[in-house]
């Protein structure tokens, strides 16, 4: 297990979800460094999109803490937590159908805005130079980035499944967050996509500074972009660190490939290569 | 002079009474709202509709009393079938609201057509039960509650026990938790639908009835509906169960707050009690707690 | 034929209005309003006051089921809170309209602020089913409070007077209505081109969601209903001047059940579609008694104006939810981008 990084940006502490009788953390640990990208993987029913709705603030947990930037936010409410500059994608995509493109990623400054009620109502005045400053900063750093300039007033239903991931990432990154959870970035994505989107994630990190936490299911690409990486299974940590390291580690293999022994059947499959 | 026991309770059993008559109408939104999840804010209307087809029957076309009886519970069943295929299920799939609007405006065609009909004026029902007062110990209640109890309770009791041993019912209640498992398995759905139309409506008309037969019958009769709907948000909307104590319950409460506090405070007091639920258990008294994920 | 509209800066982009046919159309609109009391007869001139009043109960009433999904059956309490409140002040206070306005406005936001704090507990049909008890509770309030409401006589409204001059005629009252309920659409417009109309539709789509983006859950619903109860309590108030007597009969659920009926044939979640389903569903009644009066023997067919205009009410709620569930607005759509693209096919 590595040590304690210097100055975390976000760290879970001895963090425990129980609903009734389901465990669904228990006591996980570990920190993200700033400006890394940080992959949560396991298998299905590990507890990893658990883990991002307690960060996010949708679950409470019932015992650990969860500190960022060394501030307690474990029992702050969730919105507030949006605010502080934690922003999130979700697994099955969360865009709001009734709004454009547009509209969805301006939904995402929402918290970072100041015009009120009366402000609205009027429009010309305070609402309408705020709403034009935010266009004109969105279409530079979020759309023109993502290159979904050509489908900004398309209705967000209308959109195949890769370009709504896109248009979710989009949202995420209009909320000027410091840290960006993605919950599955690639799934059901092609190559290509795929591809696109990992070079997106690593952009993201160069030009905007800010720490990826993401959980997947696509280990090459895990493998390929991340800095670090921890491994949950029901609901426990079972190994962290360098992706290499992760990865060869046998307590990780046993939770993926069942509980065989590893060694046997590595034996096994060189054989097999061998005599063929 | 002491409290009024005896007063307390005859007021206490007609308002079982009328309870059982909230539990039959009760029983009638539950086994919709069980098998297709529809709120069914016309089942004032449907209970209406009973009324008026038995009204037909004996005062119309002057049928016996019995004859009357099954004519109205066959004619609201075919009522009930109509409107599952016309205008529910072509609904399967949107939204709660839009499910929920349908049945206002059902609510509303069938209210127009029955004053188109019959007229806008209080009919009378033929009586056909015993009339004379009944004695429970010393207490008087009134026979047509507490004969109108009586068959509520019958049908209940019948209701209960058809679904707990036949077929049909475990088919209800597999189609109510999963529309396409049931499908899979082979149970016909949209069969199941249309049947349980078919026996809420001949419920509800048989409620329609005995309420009809209480006071009278009007168009405005499907108010009855809003008590209705208290008594399943208090049980729960999909708990049978749920709907008889519920109906109990607000058939109490009204009878005790008509008699002591005034007429005009009975649906206050309804109401009040319906807010006092959504605070405390939103799924009523039996309910099953609905999950939101993210 | 349209080809497309080029728009050179952010803000053109943004406008409400934002081609050279549609400002023209509105003005056209705008003109055709201003000129309309002048050839109007009286009855045509009540019509539209009532169709007026409509329109803004009804946009109210969509902010808040129509954007932010939150089902109310209590609209109608609500403008019957407003319609009191300028009766009350009206009488007791003498206080110019503008003022009393307000005051209603303020005072049905209240009441529609505290009939919407369970809404974070309570979702979907059962706080429809909350908002009829609401409504309920209400309508024995107006009733009961003999002291404050006159009971079930009810009150009688002074007229409005401005400068000293009665507005007691539809001609006059056209002047106080029309331009407040134009208002009250544009801020409504307006709302939902900032953060707090997105905010709204977001809150509907998903609420879970959107709290986990940084939109205060409870907040906004409340907003969203006080928003919609101010609505609902300026058209109360205009309502009081305009019929001139207030009652607890005077705003039944029924009336609740027709806006959410206006807001769906009309199209939720839309402006314009809460313009044309007011418009729509307050004019259908009128045609049907025009077209009951042709009738060989109209005198007798008149008995069965109300029952049918009953049936009619049902069968188009079915109908528009079966058949158009997106209204009169999704219509309109398909209208104009027929003319858009002609001759060329969609």
């Amino acid at each position: 297990m590595p040590g304690p990084t210097a100055n975390p940006i976000l760290e879970i502490e001895n963090v425990t979800l129980a609903f009734g009788g389901v465990t669904a953390l228990n006591g996980v640990s570990f920190e993200v460094a700033p400006g890394t990208i940080t992959s949560v993987i396991g298998p299905n029913g590990a507890g990893k999109t658990s883990l991002f709705n307690t960060i996010s603030g949708f679950y409470r947990p019932n015992a650990g803490h969860i500190r960022f930037r060394g501030d307690e936010i474990t029992r702050l409410a969730a919105p507030l937590r949006a605010k502080l500059g934690l922003a999130r994608t979700f697994q099955n995509i969360a865009l709001f159908r009734g709004m454009t493109v547009l509209d969805n990623i301006k939904l995402g400054r929402h918290c970072h805005l100041h015009s009120g009620v009366l402000d609205a109502l009027f429009y010309y005045g305070r609402a309408r130079r705020e709403e034009i400053r935010l266009r004109a900063d969105i279409e530079e750093h979020v759309i023109d980035f993502l290159e979904i300039d050509h489908i900004r007033h398309a209705p967000v239903a209308a959109l195949s499944y890769g370009l709504q991931k896109r248009v979710e990432m989009a949202r995420a990154l209009a909320m000027q967050p410091q840290v960006l959870m993605l919950d599955e970035p690639v799934a059901g994505m092609n190559r290509e996509e795929t591809e696109d989107m990992a070079r997106f994630i690593l952009d993201v990190r160069e030009e905007w500074s800010i720490t990826v936490l993401m959980v997947e299911h696509d280990m090459g690409m895990v493998m390929d972009i991340s800095d670090h990486v921890v491994v949950l299974n029901f609901g426990e940590v079972i190994a962290e660190g360098a992706p290499a390291d992760v990865q060869a580690d046998p307590e990780v293999i046993r939770a993926y490939l069942g509980s065989g022994n590893v060694e046997d059947l590595r034996c096994k499959l060189r054989q097999a290569r061998e005599a063929a | 002079m002491g409290f009024d026991w005896l007063m307390l309770a005859e007021v206490s059993f007609a308002g079982l009474g009328s309870g059982g008559l909230y539990a039959l109408a009760g029983l009638a939104f539950v086994l919709i709202y069980k098998a297709t999840r529809v709120v069914n804010l016309a089942i004032g209307e449907m209970l209406m509709m009973g009324a008026y087809f038995f009204f037909a029957a004996t005062s119309g076309m002057g049928w016996p009393i019995w004859i009357g009886i099954i004519a109205a519970v066959i004619g609201s069943g075919i009522l009930g079938a109509v409107i599952e295929r016309l205008l529910i299920r072509p609904m399967l799939g949107e939204a709660p609201i839009s499910v929920f609007m349908i049945t206002v405006g059902l609510a509303s065609i069938l209210v127009g057509a029955v004053e188109l009909i019959w007229g806008a004026d209080q009919l009378r029902l033929p009586d056909f039960m015993p009339s004379d007062t009944v004695l429970i110990g010393e207490a008087m209640v009134s026979p047509k509650i507490f004969y109108g109890f009586l068959a509520a309770t019958a049908l209940i009791a019948g209701v209960l026990l058809v679904f707990r041993f036949w077929r049909g019912g475990v088919a209800l209640r597999a189609t109510a938790s999963d529309q396409a498992a049931a499908y899979s398995m082979g149970i016909d759905v949209p069969r199941v639908f249309s049947l349980t139309w078919v026996v809420a409506s001949m419920v509800a008309a048989i409620a329609g009835i005995i309420v009809g037969s209480i006071s009278s019958l009007s168009p405005t009769m499907g108010v009855f509906g809003l008590s209705v709907l208290v008594v399943v948000i208090v049980g729960g909307l999909d708990s049978v169960p749920g709907a008889l104590v519920g109906g109990l319950l607000v058939g109490l409460v009204e009878s005790w707050t008509g008699t002591y506090l005034g007429g005009e405070f009975k649906l206050l007091a309804t109401f009040l009690l319906l807010v006092l639920i959504l605070m405390v258990r939103p799924y009523g008294l039996f309910g099953t707690h609905e999950i939101e994920r993210l | 034929m349209r080809i497309g509209s080029a728009k050179e800066t952010y803000s053109q982009d943004e406008a409400l209005f934002d081609s050279r046919t549609k400002r023209v159309w509105l003005g056209v609109l705008a003109l055709g309003l201003l000129a309309f009391p002048f050839v109007a007869s009286q009855y045509w001139l009540y019509l539209a006051c009532l169709v007026a009043i409509n329109v803004a109960s009804a946009t109210g009433l969509n902010i808040l089921t129509g954007y932010t999904g939150q089902v109310s059956l209590g609209q109608a309490a609500f403008m019957g809170v407003g319609a009191y409140a300028v009766a009350v002040l009206e009488k007791q206070l003498g206080t110019p309209i503008l003022l009393n306005l307000l005051g209603a406005g303020g005072a049905a936001m209240l009441v529609g602020l505290v009939v919407g704090i369970p809404s974070l507990r309570v979702k979907g049909l059962y706080l429809a089913i909350a908002t009829i008890a609401a409504s309920f509770i209400l309508h024995f309030v107006f009733a009961n409070w003999t002291r404050v409401t006159g009971g079930t006589a009810g009150l009688n409204v002074p007229p409005a007077t401005i400068f000293g001059l009665a507005l007691d005629t539809e001609f006059r009252l056209y002047w106080l209505i029309v331009p407040l309920t134009v208002l009250m659409l544009a801020g409504a417009a307006n709302l939902f081109r900032t953060r707090i109309g997105r905010a709204f539709i977001a809150i509907r789509d998903r609420d879970i969601s959107a709290e986990v983006l940084g939109i205060p859950l409870l907040r906004y619903k409340l907003l969203s209903f006080g928003l919609s109860s101010f609505y609902a309590g300026v058209a109360g108030g205009l309502w009081a001047y305009f019929f001139r007597s207030v009652t607890p009969e005077s705003f039944p659920l029924l009336m609740s059940i027709f806006f959410l009926a206006a807001i769906i044939v009309g199209g939720m979640g839309s402006i314009l579609g809460g313009i044309l389903g007011a418009v729509f569903m307050t004019l259908v009644p009128e045609v049907l008694k025009l077209m009951v009066g042709w009738l060989p023997n109209a005198s007798e067919a008149m008995v069965f104006l109300a029952p049918v205009r009953t049936i009619v009410f049902g069968v188009l709620i079915v109908g528009f939810l079966i058949f158009e569930p997106h209204g009169l607005a999704e219509i309109w759509r398909r209208v104009r981008r027929f003319f858009h693209l002609w001759p060329f096919r969609s």
